[in-house]
């Protein structure tokens, strides 16, 4: 195969995917080409693609590549499938998740304790919607079972890796940047 | 107590505490109060009168709510006690406050995080992807099923099961080893089974869940495979 070729056919795949594409599976594909090269490859890909286009653009979820309309043309897209936005997920839910999100894998008694709040019935909702999983138990007194985010977590909130979740520090510094400006308008 | 002050319109906002901390802050926060330095006293005061609110609206006050009321008002009289005499010289007497402060600044952060989540949530939710791949060994490409389903599917199975009217006389010996070389002998025939159409067979109670038990065991053993091919749908048991 023409090595010019690639970032078409790669494209191709992309067009036809309905999951994220991953690395692992690219390199199934063309096997003599080499993950590293393929990396480079798709990120050249998706810089000059998404420079060009304003309706879809190439991005990056959960570990893997994928195509998708942009954000922006949300409205003309409800318009033509007659769909409103999708349930959200309750605050409680949220804030549980980003709790399970920061501290994985935790417990549900520590989950309680971080919201100062009793009742697990958001999290039988996250492992309803799969965006929490079971991660074995924990080994002090009554071996409470460990909660952790999936690869549905990622996709949901359109996240290429957890390291991609600001850290708990930068929300720290927002925080204190928004009561500064508060005192000082 | 009649209202509270600077807090007009509490009766909208009370839905929104979703718990003793959510509502502390919004305290602190509204009021512009530094976190680092909290009027335990002021603060203490309108926390009680929002739970007088709460009760007077008869909304039921959670006890994670009494409780805190309960910290702040320990946290406040110690602050009226002297510093600790035994303390040695130039060490710092601690700061009742400290630990209340330092799970308010975490759960703001959470708040925050969770705020993120929300507006990633609403962007996801604005773009659309190319429909489902159809591959050709779609019998691989099914969602592995989790404990959690399985546990789902059978309580589903036992919620419908208590609808029945059994009358239970005579007792029952269920040996797993029984139902292992039951279920064994089924499937050598039969190949593939419906986890609802399977366990809704057995009369008993005893019965439904020895073969549960049988069912996860044979699992374990790799005798089965258990396959779901979408969300809530019917769990397939396939003979390895």
């Amino acid at each position: 195969m023409l090595r010019g070729e690639l970032p078409n056919e790669l494209l191709a795949i992309l067009f036809s995917a309905a999951e994220p594409v991953l690395i692992r599976e690219l390199e199934e594909v063309f096997p003599d080409v080499g993950g590293e090269a393929l990396g480079r490859a798709l990120e050249k890909l998706e810089e000059q693609f998404n420079r060009m286009q304003s309706a879809i653009e190439i991005r990056r979820v959960a570990g893997g590549y994928r195509i998708t309309t942009r954000p922006d043309r949300h409205e003309v897209i409800r318009a033509y499938l007659r769909t409103k936005p999708s349930a959200k997920l309750s605050h409680a839910a949220l804030e549980t998740l980003a709790v399970i999100a920061y501290k994985q894998p935790i417990t549900l008694p520590e989950v309680m304790e971080i919201r100062g709040i009793k009742g697990s019935s958001t999290i039988k909702t996250l492992l309803e919607k799969k965006l929490i999983e079971i991660r074995g138990r924990k080994k002090v007194v009554g071996r409470p079972m460990l909660y952790g985010t999936t690869q549905e977590f990622l996709t949901h909130f359109g996240l290429n890796d957890l390291s991609e979740l600001p850290s708990l520090e930068e929300f720290e510094e927002l925080i204190n940047t928004e009561s500064a400006s508060d005192e000082n308008p | 107590m009649a209202s509270v002050a600077g807090l007009p319109d509490y009766r909208i906002q009370l839905e929104f505490f979703e718990g003793p901390l959510d509502l502390l802050l919004h305290l602190i926060r509204t009021q512009e109060i530094d976190i680092y330095d909290i009027p335990i006293s002021r603060i203490t005061e309108q926390y009680l009168e929002y739970l007088e609110v709460m009760r007077d609206l008869s909304i039921t006050v959670a006890g994670e709510f009494v409780l805190m009321a309960a910290t702040l008002i320990h946290i406040k009289s110690k602050m009226l006690l002297p510093p600790d005499p035994v303390l040695t010289e130039g060490e710092e007497p601690e700061d009742p406050r400290r630990e209340l402060v330092e799970r308010l600044l975490e759960h703001e952060r959470f708040k925050k995080a969770a705020g993120l989540l929300h507006d990633r949530q609403v962007i996801e939710d604005s773009v659309w992807t190319r429909g489902e791949n159809e591959f050709e060994e779609e019998e691989q490409e099914a969602v592995a099923v989790s404990l959690f389903d399985l546990v789902k599917a059978f309580h589903r199975i036992v919620e419908r099961y208590k609808d029945r009217i059994v009358i239970q006389i005579q007792h029952e010996n269920v040996t797993l080893e029984a139902k292992l070389d039951e279920l064994r002998a089924l499937l050598a025939v039969r190949k593939m089974l419906l986890f609802s159409s399977f366990l809704e067979q057995p009369i008993s109670r005893i019965h439904l869940v020895v073969t549960f038990f049988a069912l996860l065991e044979m699992c374990r053993l790799r005798e089965v495979q258990l396959i779901q091919d979408a969300l809530f749908e019917d769990i397939r048991i396939v003979a390895c």
